[in-house]
């Protein structure tokens, strides 16, 4: 186990050294930091001192090896933009972003076991036909356009009125199809709860929760139809297994089965699968922040992508790495807890 | 905020729909204070308002200070801390100041706050060059400054517009760092980066960079005149185009800046919010480069590339009416607007010409243009890149992300290249110097000429204006240089973009807009 441990933090630190090595390789491909900083028309000179100053002029390795140095001492340099060391940057940005991916999975997990378990239990069903064929257009939107879509049904609101306004049947289907709008549209909100260090929380009051709900079912919606399938998926393979069948013939109760039984073992490709997607969702929050002005980590990469701010996408570059092994290895554990037959590499047989 | 009981239709990608509990939310009470809740496409990078010179930085100065005069809506001075001013001869203009004038701190605004922000201004890395032509600034007495230019110069007040007295008592002395409180610091930390005291109708009492700032009234604020009514500004840079107006469309914002073009006819449309426009001062231009291609050194091909070009559609087609054709560099309003230039159009004439040149059958040229700097840039150069096809010329054109651009136009990467510009000084020479005059890299002039563009006469016309002191007179000669630029196809111009803002139907935009993009918040009327 502590073998298992160190060899996962050894290949943290490969994946931190190479993510760094290419993001400071394609730096000179994102731009002109000092456009960025000062006016249009600051002359040549200027912007030659200010580069001179920030050390732009010098080698790739020389400016490695200085980014290295203060790096493995914890100083990730200061953002261009920000005026303060990246670290801090990205610290106030975290929670917010953390926040949308708790509830973006709060969401898949709360919506996809019952219904995948449905679909499988039921795959004949209208329900289970009408959820199969709607999850497939689910995945196919891409996650701006459903954040668009959610904005302008939800918080702007729509008139719909194709059928007769003077009947009464004519109302209540335009009353059906119309959505008054009314859900707030970008950001947080001011209702936040103080948590501890750079953590405010939407999770704590029924305003905090209203900004958080149409980004958070955006995130969710790529993310969901594919657990869903998934788990059905997963779930019709099992029922087919002999000891499901013996299990009917002994005369288990269904119930038991189905969620006792055939789940357990359902669940576990499920969990790789969501271990690997919880990475990608963090890179998914890169698009869904943009559209709602979600003041979390890719927002704010998005920005230090337009202004070049090449510290702080370093730095925000090296730390989705760790989540992605951080959150492999905690899969790989949580595995092995559900699964005594799986080993984990490095663990005495 | 309307009362709303939400169907909070809960759902589920976009497939299952289950009705919740309505959530209302909170509508504010009558007693709350006036808020003015804005978007903007960024937020200022800075509190220092000499820390960088662009439009966040101007609109936050004209928000929590105030300058000597400052633009009205036909381009003409209005006396702001600088009661009245007079010209003493060729180099010494003298302002008299506004009298019990006080700082967000409570100190008196004096002339000595006033010759300290010129210094500083002058220490600016992004504001030296166009103070450069100050040669002093000195306090008569407590109340009247005396600003002396190196050489004769006409545009002082234009400069005026840019002094914005800081709280010269407020910003000396040192930090406990020891860091002097004065200095000006573009990467790193600084006092004046996180603490402002100015005279203007705000101060601001909370900020979180990216997220959002708010300003309250500041209660001493010497403009009792002022119609302003608005207590509470609360700033939220929304930088998607898209969600920045639903912002505005869903009520959770009272007034946006800028609207994008797509979304002008949606914005327009809604009953609840009310669009204003008004034509800008930006020229979006194309620059042929005689360096690169040995073509554009004739005159007769400059011009049937001019000809080429139909400006008129680009505005109506591609920018919805949005802009103005340009025929010129300076817009109307500035001293060198010459309404005798009309734009050319005519593809048989322009035909004619590149048969004449010996060009015929065209010739190939890279053209490269920034997609988000602009307003529609990319799609405007592609329209120019067809239309200039219809004289046989192969465009093979490149758009690239702004933060990219500038350094391949640093490089003068492609034979043609698009630039906007907006004067700085709202001055037609400002244009001159930085696109049109041989480029220098010694006095900066001609920095971004990347036409190379080369012709002294016009130089020398263009120099002698500024250092003609009468406006009439100097008006007339600029307007020459327009003309002589004109007769020379110097460039390509397309259009002026317009300006646009949005707000909900209570808030009285009209009156404080004006060409430098910048709405005058302080005067800011909101309907209760």
């Amino acid at each position: 186990m502590i073998a298992f441990l160190i060899k996962r933090l050894m290949h943290a630190f490969v994946v931190m050294f190479v993510i760094s090595v290419i993001s400071f390789a394609i730096q000179s491909n994102l731009g002109d930091p000092i456009q960025q900083m000062v006016g249009q028309s600051v002359p040549e000179s200027q912007r030659a001192e200010l580069r001179e100053e920030l050390g732009l002029n010098d080698s790739f390795l020389v400016q490695y090896g200085r980014f290295a140095t203060n790096a493995l001492q914890g100083d990730f340099g200061y953002s261009y933009f920000f005026n303060e060391p990246t670290t801090e940057v990205i610290q106030r940005h975290l929670p917010a972003t953390l926040e949308l991916v708790i509830a973006a999975t709060l969401i898949i997990v709360v919506f996809s076991v019952p219904i995948g378990v449905y679909c499988a239990i039921r795959p004949r069903s209208a329900l289970s036909r009408f959820f199969m064929s709607v999850s497939i257009i689910g995945i196919s939107i891409p996650v701006f356009l459903t954040a668009i879509m959610l904005i302008q049904l939800f918080a702007i609101g729509v008139d719909f009125s194709p059928f007769p306004v003077d009947t009464g049947w004519g109302q209540w289907l335009n009353g059906v199809l119309s959505t008054e709008g009314g859900m707030p549209s970008y950001g947080r909100g001011n209702d936040l709860t103080h948590l501890f260090g750079t953590w405010d929380s939407n999770f704590f009051s029924l305003d905090g929760l209203t900004y958080l709900v149409l980004p958070a079912v955006s995130l969710a919606s790529i993310m969901l139809p594919l657990f869903i399938r998934l788990i059905r998926a997963e779930m019709l393979e099992v029922l087919q297994s002999e000891y499901v069948k013996f299990a009917t013939a002994k005369g288990i109760s269904l119930k038991r089965i189905y969620f006792v039984h055939a789940l357990k073992n359902t669940m576990l490709p499920v969990i790789t699968v969501g271990g690997v997607q919880l990475g990608t969702m963090v890179a998914y929050t890169i698009l869904t922040e943009t559209v709602f002005q979600w003041p979390g980590m890719g927002l704010m990469f998005l920005e230090a992508i337009q202004r070049s701010d090449i510290p702080l996408i370093v730095t925000y570059l090296m730390i989705v790495g760790l989540i992605f092994v951080v959150t492999n290895t905690l899969v790989d554990l949580v595995y092995g807890l559900i699964n005594p037959t799986v080993k984990l590499t490095g663990k005495p047989a | 905020m309307i009362d709303k009981k939400t169907l909070l239709a809960s759902l589920l990608g976009a497939f299952v729909v289950l009705p919740l509990p309505a959530l209302a939310q909170d509508s504010s009470s009558d007693s709350d204070p006036v808020t003015l809740r804005m978007a903007y496409d960024a937020d200022p990078v800075s509190l220092d308002i000499h820390e960088q010179l662009s439009g966040g930085i101007l609109q936050l100065s004209h928000l929590t200070h105030d300058p000597l005069v400052r633009w009205t809506k036909d381009v003409k001075f209005e006396p702001r801390l600088a009661a009245n001013w007079e010209r003493i001869d060729d180099k010494t203009m003298r302002f008299t100041l506004r009298d019990g004038v006080k700082f967000h701190t409570g100190n008196d605004f004096t002339a000595e706050d006033v010759v300290w922000t010129i210094n500083r201004l002058k220490r600016s890395a992004d504001f030296k060059a166009i103070f450069d032509p100050i040669a002093s600034a000195n306090a008569i007495d407590e109340h009247t400054v005396e600003i002396k230019t190196h050489k004769p110069y006409p545009l002082v007040l234009n400069l005026a517009t840019y002094i914005f007295p800081m709280d010269s008592e407020y910003y000396s002395g040192k930090t406990e760092d020891g860091d002097p409180k004065d200095e000006i610091v573009k990467n790193g930390d600084s006092f004046a980066s996180r603490h402002s005291s100015g005279t203007g109708p705000y101060e601001v009492v909370s900020r979180q960079q990216g997220v959002k700032v708010e300003f309250e009234r500041f209660d001493d604020y010497w403009d009792k005149d002022s119609p302003g009514n608005v207590e509470r500004l609360v700033l939220t840079p929304i930088g998607e185009n898209a969600t920045r107006v639903s912002a505005l469309l869903s009520g959770d914002v009272d007034f946006i800046a800028p609207v994008p073009p797509n979304d002008l006819e949606r914005v327009k449309a809604d009953k609840n919010v009310e669009l204003t426009t008004m034509s800008g001062t930006r020229i979006i231009l194309m620059q042929l480069n005689q360096k690169r291609v040995e073509a554009f050194e004739d005159p007769r091909v400059r011009k049937a590339f001019n000809y080429a070009v139909n400006q008129q559609a680009i505005a109506d087609r591609l920018m919805k009416g949005f802009a103005t054709p340009a025929a010129q560099l300076s817009p109307k309003g500035y001293d060198g607007y010459n309404d005798s230039l009309e734009p050319r159009y005519d593809v048989e004439k322009a035909k004619e010409l590149m048969k004449e040149a010996g060009y015929e059958d065209g010739f190939s040229v890279t053209m490269m243009a920034p997609n988000n700097r602009y307003v529609n840039d990319a799609k405007i150069a592609q329209a120019v890149a067809t239309m200039l096809s219809r004289i046989n010329i192969d465009v093979d054109l490149k758009t690239l992300p702004k933060a990219q651009y500038w350094g391949e136009y640093d490089d003068r990467a492609a034979d043609i290249m698009m630039i906007g510009w907006h004067a700085d000084t709202e001055d037609s020479a400002n244009l001159y110097q930085y696109l049109t005059e041989c480029p220098d890299p010694e006095t900066g002039a001609g920095q971004y000429n990347a036409a190379n563009y080369c012709n002294p006469e016009i130089d020398e016309k263009v120099a002698q204006a500024n250092i003609e002191t009468d406006r009439d007179k100097r008006a007339k000669m600029l307007q020459a240089v327009e003309k002589a630029l004109y007769d020379d196809a110097a460039f390509m111009p397309l259009h002026w973009q317009d300006l646009a803002w949005a707000a909900k139907k209570n808030v009285k935009l009209e009156p404080v807009v004006n060409v430098m993009n910048f709405p005058y918040l302080g005067d800011l009327v909101v309907e209760q």
